[in-house]
């Protein structure tokens, strides 16, 4: 299985990077994913993406719709794209811990 | 991920073959054209045999030690189950007319990717263990031995077709290409050989009742959102139910359309148009899901899956199921639905209670599609549409696969559109209805990992496209499937940019003038509306 070294702990990801266990999630983790998407540091604004998204994720099981993302964190849809790069679903999801999503999406 | 090719990078396609025969050319795992291994959770989830952790490009798939065994017992048994494989197998005369048909072949070059040859994988083992000739004279006769090799091959050139039918279209014989990749797909599950963006959505479907593994707090929390939304654009709450025994009709969209843009836009338009009708309807949690990859696994898993939703109608009690904006649900519903699960006898043959319209042709199935339904009421005057609420959008039509070549239902949608929007064009004529180019990523395959196959696959149906955005400057592609909507906006972007993708409900959505609504000053995307005709 692939993974992502984090001080000197190997953590177990998906094809794609995505951790396997969200057990093995903590900030240090989130910053070192961060860096396999474009992001470079953790702002206040990434951590206010990243709450909601655990937090939705803890209640729902799953993602939660982008629209939702955008309608509970303030943020225009531009300004995620702002602080993720690579997209609130593959970047902002795989930083936050979460598993990627499959079907018709 | 892999990195994929600049746009004129992507079109120096060769389509000189190989040197190397078919059989001796081996297949090349190259990153971007083929899917992740099923995780093994799921296969044990439904299972499936031998789930394990696996890649593709491994040298070992750790296969079990009688996999030879298993395939050919396989293939032995479907042949005399499907007398249908047996006429598949024998019939083809490799007269080449489905060879520059498939949209793989012509975004790729790779003449695996000709069906005939697609085909060829699997008939030339056929031909070894299950024909006299082959048999006795072998590779003379076009028999092979079946090797790991050829299984790897297998795997590969199955997952890279999307089932879409565009070459039986044109076979002279009326071969059902893609009931052989079925075939071949089934016989790769019993040895463990599945992807991942198949195997979970069926696992999840089983489990939770769609795709996407939402939970019914999860399903309830999204429709809710969606609900304010449309309050906020029209000032009308909407009254939506779950679960309810004794509605009239169950309904049943995609779950994608829950999940992500522009699919909840349209979704949106559909339960705008249901409230305006005052349809007697219920959502719901156990079956949440109108796709069903269970026919991209096996006809077995297919059943299971589609079992669900009538299970779930007669639990409800309900008198006929409407069905969304799906696609690959029309294939099962139209074409095995009937005897995997039917006769429905237990449910009424649909009848709008509005219009009064009878749709017969579902007598069987008891389901209708949402466009059936609504073009039945734009016929009988029983909407009102304002059309130049979508005048910001040039709109042309993209004929989802399995609606147009399982089902046929071609006119229908378009008859809507015309009545929703003033700017409707359509794109060639070799490329629409029956014709249709597939959007590339059907059949399970719309994983990014796929992304350079997808984008080779669908260029065929963007360059159609790209067509009518310059002649008539068309800015809007409609479709009625939920893989299209998730697979045709980074198409759209990689080839033809300007173009965006909706559901025909979300046009209708825009276009609807509903009893008691606000001034409308935003469409269902939340952008400035295209008229001031309201005024």
């Amino acid at each position: 299985m692939p993974f992502i070294e984090v001080n000197g702990k190997q953590i177990e990801t998906d094809e794609d990077g995505f951790i396997v266990n969200l057990e093995d999630w903590n900030e240090e983790v989130a910053l070192a994913l961060a860096k396999t998407e474009q992001v470079e540091e953790l702002t206040e604004d990434h951590w206010k993406v990243i709450n909601y998204l655990k937090d939705y994720y803890k209640e729902f099981g799953i993602a939660p719709m982008v629209r939702k993302v955008v309608k509970a964190t303030g943020f225009s849809l531009k300004e995620i794209y702002d602080l993720f790069p690579t997209g609130p679903a593959k970047g902002a999801c795989k930083i936050a811990g979460l598993p990627k999503p499959t079907g018709c999406v | 991920m892999s990195k994929l090719p600049k746009p004129n990078e992507m079109l120096r396609i060769n389509y000189m073959p190989p040197k190397t025969g078919w059989q001796e050319t081996p297949v090349d795992f190259r990153p971007g054209t083929f899917l992740y291994s099923g995780r093994p959770e799921s296969l044990e989830t439904v299972g499936l045999p031998n789930p394990r952790q696996w890649s593709p490009e491994d040298e070992d798939w750790k296969l079990p030690e009688n996999w030879k065994e298993i395939i050919l017992e396989g293939l032995r048994e479907r042949l005399d189950k499907f007398r249908s494989l047996r006429i598949f197998m024998d019939t083809c005369v490799r007269c080449g007319a489905c060879a520059d048909k498939c949209h793989f072949y012509l975004g790729s070059g790779d003449p695996k990717n000709m069906p005939v040859l697609r085909a060829e994988l699997l008939r030339s083992v056929y031909r070894k263990d299950f024909t006299t000739a082959g048999k006795i004279f072998g590779k003379f006769a076009g028999a092979r031995e079946l090797t790991v090799d050829v299984l790897k091959e297998w795997f590969y050139y199955f997952f890279q077709c999307t089932e879409c039918r565009r070459c039986s279209v044109f076979c002279p014989y009326g071969l059902d290409t893609a009931e052989i990749t079925m075939i071949a797909r089934e016989l790769l599950n019993l040895v463990g050989l599945n992807i991942d963006w198949v195997v979970t959505p069926v696992a999840n479907c089983y489990m939770k009742g769609n795709h996407l593994g939402i939970q019914p707090h999860g399903l309830v929390d999204s429709f809710e959102m969606l609900c304010d939304d449309i309050y906020d654009i029209t000032g009308i709450q909407l009254d939506i139910s779950f679960n309810r025994k004794g509605a009239e009709v169950l309904y049943v969209p995609p779950s994608g359309d829950v999940f992500a843009d522009p699919g909840t836009h349209g979704l949106m338009g559909q339960l705008m148009l249901l409230h305006e009708t005052g349809l007697d309807y219920t959502l719901s949690t156990y079956n949440s899901e109108g796709g069903n990859f269970g026919l991209f696994t096996s006809h077995e898993m297919m059943k299971r899956l589609n079992a669900k939703i009538y299970a779930e109608a007669k639990r409800l009690g309900v008198k006929w199921i409407l069905g969304g904006e799906c696609g690959h649900m029309w294939r099962v519903i139209h074409q095995y639905m009937d005897t995997m699960n039917g006769p429905a006898d237990f449910l009424e043959v649909p009848k709008s209670p509005i219009t009064g319209t009878v749709f017969e042709h579902a007598k069987s199935t008891k389901m209708i599609h949402i466009t059936e339904f609504t073009a039945d009421l734009i016929k009988h005057n029983k909407i009102k549409l304002d059309p130049s609420r979508n005048d910001n959008y040039i709109v042309t039509f993209h004929d989802s696969c399995n609606p147009s070549r399982a089902m046929g239902l071609l006119e229908e949608p378009r008859y809507i559109l015309k009545n929703v929007c003033n700017n409707f064009y359509e794109m060639p004529e070799d490329t629409i209805r029956e014709k249709t180019f597939c959007c590339g990523s059907g059949a399970g395959l719309g994983a990014d990992e796929n992304m350079e196959m997808r984008l080779r696959g669908g260029f065929p149906r963007a360059n159609a496209v790209k067509y009518v955005h310059e002649k008539h400057g068309v800015n809007m592609l409609a479709c009625i499937c939920a893989i299209d909507r998730a697979s045709l906006p980074p198409l759209m972007h990689y080839w033809v940019p300007g173009v965006s993708v909706c559901g025909v409900h979300e046009l209708v959505g825009n276009a609807l003038v509903m009893k008691g609504e606000k001034k409308r000053e935003s469409t269902l995307r939340f952008e400035p509306i295209g008229t001031e005709e309201d005024e």
